[in-house]
Order: structure tokens, then C-alpha cells, then sequence
């Protein structure tokens, strides 16, 4: 009873909403200070007791120290169940923001240290009459190559896993369950067995010569997967009402996927195909087996070894001369700003599509 | 009533008199085109492991043939001796530890981000956070190599020495010479990075699915976030989070550029795991394939065949335990 009336009297007073879930002054003022005091004692403990290992280690005790003053402190002020849910809550907040900490230094590095090599000749020339000391010359070849390498493997690749797609959506045969998870298995493939294989069979079994062909394939059965479960998530998306009315309207089944069913489904299938791509421009692992690099350019996918950017950085950044290293670092650069372009369509025409949808 | 005599007796009249007629598709000319190829298409995938299974067999056959099951209980793996010795147990090893080491830094940052994305982050952020771990999951492993030998080793060095000199008293933390560069540490914290993003989604897909009835019924009883958090989410996602880092641990166990970029090969079994020199028989492949001649390219197969069953065997389980937990198996609610 006498509870009761506290608590309207406490209440009753001030009408003001209070807002849920959000931050007060007090809880800000307690992280800042803590935070504070935490870098303040590292650096002190730091400094004295365990000198000269670097930033990296004192941020890393710093924050540390940080969390153990902030839930000693949270514990005395506002109770222990308070301080377990302030930490939940940094913790998380931690999380993300380490996981932009890679990011953004990894873009941030590789644009510094490549960014002097940019210029017009990297484009156009390639390193066959370069010596490993001169400056000129550029990635030429190792571009042509990998364009090549990509296109073939998008052919192959694109069709292929299109096809598995309508199989576990469309057509939904038999052996749908095990399909599937044998995507699932093979998007695991580490990249050096795609290589390997390749090695064995188009190489060694059939009897040809390196070749950007062979690049092709190893990276197709890379792409394969990853078009595969993105091309299915976004034919499922398409609303079973479509089919039904096409069928019902007398169309095929055939015409019922391909004049219905992947129309509508198209923005989300582009999403897919340029993913696939994303992943394949970068591998490395397999070329190394199949297309097994050059200096000079070789515009014949077909026949002979043949450059490309991933295998140019790989093989250039173990070379001693500085000019060698920067030419990496640019061809580097040239890679992450593809990955980059690459993923902004594919988000773009992904975001276009779900706001089709609705 | 009326409605209910008549289906009783439309169904005496359909059991005593008429047999259902059987149905049967019959398809036109271009559907049974297109689901053969549908079927085909679908059935290549199995058809292109299979291979990649078989032909990896049969071209390792000469290493099993010279040195037999010695392949897989010999620690050294030296071509130039007479007779070349080709054991992986030591370079297994080291796969395995690395992969390890790479997945218990990477579960609890990605299990944390995975709840910030779906609970924490102000809703404005949710979209762009979210981008940015695609991203991440994007960028190259050459890049990540690239960025993990010339920008992160230098940073992590301090660490390890650190951590070699003030908690050596944990036996891993040990060190016999004090080197540091292209150890298991530096590797896998190289790896860790490269499958947070995968962790990340796989397990903020399934935390998505917590039934927002029993989210609130936790707040509603008069539990915290955190508490609502340990109570409900977690568990729910349980089945997720396993399969998720099982997903990380099969990429971290086959990924080859970037740990051959940074790490220093070496053949000893040890658990100083700050020390230079470590493996992976991925890397093993891509370092070794140049100067292989035909017995050494067949260890290297037989190495690759290895390395695919671990991996392949690894996301089955994975695979596997995910569509569980996605499919809401073993869920009350």
C-alpha cells in the first residue's frame, strides 16, 4: 500500500516521457572518465614497469585497464546487474568499431604506398623490356590478362551456376537437398585445390600448356558457388504468385522461368554475377598452377602463359628493388579500386532491386 | 450441416464408384530441354567435386606408392633427400593450430559484432555497418597479405614480445629465440580478420530469427539487455554461431595467399606459437609448386587431397548444423 503511493507521488510530479533506452549524461561522462583514467594508468604502468613494445600493446592494455575500472566503477555506482549490461553494451560497441579499424587501414595503406606508381604507362606498357631496376614500364599485360581470365570465367561460370540455381528453385528436382549442400561444401574449396585440380586434369591428363584458359577454369570453379547462392536467394524472392499466374495463363515452364521468373528476378541476378567477379579478380592461388605469369604480353587466352594483376603483385612484391615493390603496390592499388567499383554496382543494382520489390 | 452430408457423400460416391484418375505431366519438347539442363546444371556441381576428389587421388598415387602411409605419420618433408621423405604431420599441424588460434580470436569479435549489428547500433547504422563487413569479406587475400606483412607485422612484433616476456608463465606464450616475424601468431591474427566477416553474417542471420515474443517477454519479466541478450539470443543462435565459426574454420584451414605471404615455413612441432616459423599446407602448395619435379609435384597432390578433405569434411558439418538452426529445428516457440 504505502509502496503503492510512493510510487504515484514519484510520478505524478513530472509528466515528462522519459526516453528508453538512451544514454544520460551521468553514463557518458562515467565511459569518458573511465576511458581517461584507463589510457592514464596504462601509460604509467606502461611506460615504467614494461617499457618499449610499442603502440599497438599499449592500446591494447589500455583498453583492458579501461573495461576493468569502467565495471568496477559501474559495479559501485549502479549496481553489479548494471555493469554486466554497461559491458555488454561497450563490448559490442568495441567489436564494431575494431572491425573498421582493418578496413579502413587496409584501403588507407594501399592507396599511400601505391598511388605514387599511377600513371599512364602502368596502363599501357608492360615489363618485357623493363629491367628490374628501371622505372617505367607498367601492368599491361597483367591487366589484358586478368580481364581475359575473368570474362572466360564469367562465361563459364555464370551459365552454369544460373542453371544450378533454376534446378534448386525452379525446377526443384530430386536431388535438391544434396545439391545444395554440396554448394555449400564447395564455396569452402580452398582456392590452391581449385588450382591444383585444374593442374591435374587440363595440364597434366590433357596434355596443354599453361594458358589463361586454364586460369579460367580454376576461377570459374571458384565464381561457381558464390553466383550460385546468391542467384538462388534471389529467384526464392520472387513471389510464387508470378509463377502461378504464367503457368496458369498456359506459358511453359521454360517460359514461365525465363520470360517471368528471371525478368523479375534480373537486377538481383546481375548482383550475383558481379559478386562472383569480385571474388575471382583477386585470387591468386590457382594462377599460380595454371596461367603462371609472364612479363610480356600475351593477348591469346588460349596459348601460353599469360600475366595477370593478382600474379603480378605476387610476383613483383618479393622482388628486393624498390621500383620492383612499387609497381605492386600499384598494381595493388589498381586491384582493391576494381574489388572496390565491383562491389558499389553490385550494391547499387542490389538496392535498387529490393526497393523494386516492395 | 447441409455442406458436411454433402462431402460425406461426394466422398461415398468417389470410394465406391470412381478411381482417381492419376495424374501425369506431360511436358512439351522445350520443358523437358530445359529441365534436363536444369538438371545437369544442378548435378555438375557434385560432378566437379567428385573430380577434384579423384583426380587428386590418382595423381598422389606415386607419393603413396614411395613412401606408403609414412605420408601421414612422418613429421619431415624434405624432396632434396636420398630418398626424399614426404610426411605432412608437422605442416597438418600447423594448418590446424594457426586455424585454430585465427578462430578463437575471431568468434567472440564477430559473435559481438553480430549482436551489435541486430541489437545494439543505433538503427541508422545497421545498413552501413553492414555493407562495410561485405566489404571486408571482399577485399583480396593478396591484399590482406600485402597489408598484414608490411603494415600489421611490425604493430603485432610488440605485442608478441611483450607477451613473451610478461606471460611467458602460459606455456604458448614461451619462447625459445627471440623472433617474431611470420609466426602462427601474426598469421592467424591475419586470418582472423578474414573470417570475421563470414562469422559475422552467418551468425546475425540466425540471431535475426530470435522470436521478438520471447525477446520481450525476457524485457517484460524485468531482465536487462544483457541478460535478455544471455538468456534468449544467445541460445537461439547457438546452432548458428557453431556452424558459423565451423564455416570460418574450413576458409581459415584453405587459405593460401595471404599465409604464405607472411609466414616463415618450418617443420617443427612446437607450441611456442610467437616464435618464427609455422605452416600450412596450403601455403606448402602455392610456395613448393615452382620447384617440383614429379614425385614432389605428387606429394604436393597428395598434400592438396588432404587439405580438400579436411576442408570439405569441415563445411559439411557446417553446413549442415546451419541449415538446422535456420530452418528453426529444435525451436518451441
Amino acid at each position: 500500500m504505502r509502496n503503492f503511493s510512493q510510487v504515484q507521488d514519484a510520478t505524478l510530479p513530472a509528466d515528462i516521457p522519459r526516453s528508453l533506452r538512451s544514454w544520460r549524461v551521468d553514463d557518458f561522462s562515467l565511459l569518458i572518465g573511465t576511458a581517461v583514467a584507463g589510457i592514464s594508468t596504462t601509460w604509467v604502468i606502461y611506460t615504467a614497469l614494461t617499457p618499449a613494445t610499442g603502440k599497438t600493446g599499449f592500446f591494447l592494455i589500455a583498453y583492458l585497464t579501461f573495461l576493468i575500472l569502467y565495471v568496477m566503477i559501474c559495479a559501485l555506482e549502479l549496481g553489479r546487474q548494471t555493469a554486466f549490461d554497461n559491458l555488454w553494451t561497450v563490448l559490442t560497441w568495441s567489436a564494431a568499431l575494431l572491425l573498421l579499424a582493418p578496413l579502413t587501414t587496409i584501403l588507407l595503406y594501399v592507396i599511400v604506398k601505391g598511388f605514387a606508381g599511377l600513371n599512364g604507362d602502368f596502363f599501357t606498357k608492360d615489363l618485357s623490356a623493363t629491367g628490374t631496376l628501371d622505372s617505367g614500364g607498367g601492368a599491361a599485360a597483367a591487366i589484358v590478362g586478368t580481364l581475359q581470365q575473368v570474362f572466360i570465367a564469367v562465361c563459364i561460370s555464370v551459365p552454369l551456376g544460373l542453371l544450378t540455381a533454376v534446378y534448386l528453385n525452379e525446377v526443384k528436382g530430386r536431388f535438391r537437398r544434396p545439391v545444395r549442400m554440396f554448394v555449400d561444401a564447395m564455396s569452402g574449396i580452398p582456392s590452391i585445390v581449385a588450382g591444383l585440380f585444374i593442374y591435374a586434369v587440363w595440364i597434366i591428363a590433357l596434355g596443354n600448356v599453361f594458358s589463361g584458359l586454364a586460369a579460367a577454369l580454376a576461377l570459374s570453379i571458384l565464381m561457381l558457388p558464390t553466383v550460385t547462392r546468391t542467384a538462388e536467394e534471389v529467384l526464392r524472392l520472387v513471389p510464387d504468385g508470378m509463377r502461378e499466374g504464367s503457368l496458369a495463363l498456359g506459358a511453359t515452364r521454360w517460359q514461365t522461368t525465363y520470360r517471368v521468373v528471371m525478368p523479375t528476378a534480373a537486377s538481383g541476378l546481375i548482383t550475383a554475377i558481379v559478386l562472383g567477379v569480385a571474388r575471382a579478380v583477386g585470387e591468386t592461388a590457382p594462377l599460380i598452377m595454371t596461367s603462371f605469369g609472364s612479363t610480356a604480353m600475351n593477348a591469346n587466352p588460349l596459348n601460353g602463359a599469360q600475366d595477370s594483376l593478382p600474379l603480378f603483385v605476387y610476383r613483383l612484391i618479393a622482388n628486393p628493388f624498390a621500383a620492383q615493390q612499387q609497381r605492386a603496390w600499384t598494381g595493388a592499388l589498381v586491384l582493391v579500386m576494381v574489388v572496390l567499383v565491383l562491389f558499389t554496382i553490385a550494391r547499387i543494382i542490389g538496392a535498387k532491386a529490393s526497393g523494386n520489390r516492395r | 450441416m447441409q455442406a458436411d452430408e454433402d462431402k460425406s457423400l461426394d466422398r461415398k460416391d468417389a470410394s465406391s464408384q470412381d478411381q482417381p484418375r492419376t495424374l501425369e505431366r506431360s511436358l512439351s519438347t522445350d520443358d523437358r530441354v530445359y529441365e534436363a539442363a536444369a538438371v545437369a546444371g544442378g548435378l555438375s556441381t557434385l560432378v566437379i567435386l567428385a573430380f577434384i576428389g579423384l583426380f587428386l587421388f590418382v595423381r598422389s598415387s606415386l607419393v603413396f606408392s614411395q613412401v606408403g602411409l609414412g605420408f601421414f605419420t612422418s613429421t619431415s618433408w624434405r624432396p632434396d633427400a636420398s630418398p626424399p621423405e614426404f610426411g605432412i604431420v608437422s605442416i597438418l599441424y600447423w594448418t590446424v593450430i594457426i586455424a585454430i588460434i585465427a578462430l578463437a580470436i575471431a568468434l567472440p569479435v564477430s559473435v559481438l559484432t553480430a549482436l551489435f549489428l541486430v541489437e545494439y547500433s543505433p538503427r541508422r547504422l545497421r545498413g552501413p555497418l553492414r555493407t562495410l563487413v561485405d566489404l571486408l569479406a571482399a577485399i583480396p587475400s593478396l591484399i590482406y597479405g600485402l597489408w598484414g606483412l608490411f603494415f600489421l607485422q611490425p604493430h603485432l612484433v610488440g605485442v608478441a614480445r611483450w607477451l613473451s616476456d610478461y606471460a611467458s608463465f602460459i606455456p604458448i606464450f614461451r619462447v625459445k629465440e627471440p623472433t617474431f616475424t611470420g609466426s602462427a601468431f601474426i598469421v592467424s591474427v591475419v586470418l582472423a580478420l578474414m573470417i570475421l566477416p563470414i562469422i559475422t553474417s552467418i551468425v546475425r542471420e540466425v540471431l535475426e530469427q530470435t522470436p521478438p515474443g520471447e525477446k520481450e517477454a525476457a524485457l517484460a519479466l524485468g531482465s536487462t539487455r544483457s541478460g535478455m541478450v544471455k538468456s534468449v539470443m544467445l541460445p537461439f543462435a547457438r546452432g548458428g554461431i557453431i556452424g558459423g565459426s565451423m564455416l570460418g574454420l574450413g576458409r581459415a584451414l584453405g587459405e593460401t595467399i595471404a599465409v604464405a605471404i607472411i609466414l616463415s615455413p618450418s617443420l617443427i612441432i612446437s607450441p611456442r606459437i610467437l616464435e618464427t616459423g609455422t605452416n600450412s599446407i596450403a601455403s606448402l602448395i602455392a610456395l613448393k609448386f615452382g620447384e617440383a619435379d614429379e614425385l614432389s609435384l605428387s606429394a604436393l597432390m597428395a598434400a592438396g587431397l588432404t587439405l580438400f578433405v579436411l576442408t570439405l569434411t569441415v563445411n559439411f558439418i557446417a553446413s549442415f548444423v546451419v541449415a538446422r538452426s535456420r530452418s528453426g529445428a529444435g525451436v518451441d516457440a
